[in-house]
């Protein structure tokens, strides 16, 4: 994870095209500026944060099913649920599966596990666009082989 | 057409706290009911679940955007059901 950045996933453990599902693993820093607001004395990942790394890996899994030929961009968080702290040095498992898939439109629910235990989760909303610019799309394209995201199923 | 429009204007009415007298077939779901973009995916989510179809959204927007189509032509009421029940004979041949 590098939280300044918004690079929210270090890794894809396990894409499944055939169940629409996805598994991405994140490290959370030990240091980050993040921490020295969030909070000072007592560093915690922000739960903005988390929402986004359920997004991001919601939305590598949407790029995956379209064939990369078209951005996901976050649209709406619903039944959000923040159930513990997550601190620094955390391993992150982060899950995610396709509920519905619409025409410009896609639905996920997705969840993050920290230590065996169920964190957070969310239910994702997301507006599918044509890429709005290639140097988005150079990054995505970056982004994906960086990760290894690819097809497993 | 009747039985689509019960469903439809129940899942309005569910999904965006509208009061179901409010809606009637020649309601603009835009711009008499006030639905936004946003409000009308969890709306549509809902129809294609109800109906079994893929409501073709980003066509629609495209067509809107393009000049090509009035934003009543897909969302006044009564059409959007004629739509839906195209969508629905279509999906049922398939």
């Amino acid at each position: 994870m590098r939280l300044e950045y918004f690079q929210m996933i270090d890794s894809i453990e396990v894409l499944n095209s055939h169940e629409a599902s996805i598994t991405a693993r994140s490290h959370v820093p030990n240091k980050s500026p993040v921490f020295e607001g969030h909070f000072p004395g007592h560093a915690l990942v922000p739960g903005v944060l988390l929402i986004e790394t359920m997004a991001q890996a919601s939305g590598y899994l949407i790029l995956a099913l379209n064939e990369f030929s078209s951005m996901p961009f976050l649209a709406s968080v619903k039944e959000a649920k923040l159930r513990s702290f997550v601190p620094p040095d955390a391993d992150l498992v982060v899950k995610a599966a396709l509920e519905h898939e619409g025409s410009g439109y896609a639905m996920t629910k997705a969840h993050i596990h920290h230590d065996g235990k169920k964190v957070c989760d969310a239910q994702l909303t997301f507006r599918i666009m044509p890429f709005p610019s290639p140097e988005l799309e150079r990054h995505m394209q970056t982004q994906i082989e960086k990760i290894g995201l690819r097809k497993t199923n | 057409m009747s039985n689509t429009f019960e469903t439809v204007a129940a899942i309005i009415s569910e999904t965006s706290d509208i009061p179901l007298e409010e809606i009637t077939p020649e309601s603009n779901a835009m711009e008499d009911l006030g639905i936004d973009s946003l409000d009308f995916l969890d709306i549509a989510f809902a129809i294609d679940k109800a109906f079994g179809i893929k409501i073709p959204l980003a066509g629609w927007t495209e067509e809107l955007q393009a000049g090509k189509a009035k934003v009543e032509d897909y969302f006044l009421m009564k059409n959007l059901c004629a739509r839906i029940d195209e969508l629905a004979a279509t999906a049922k041949q398939s």
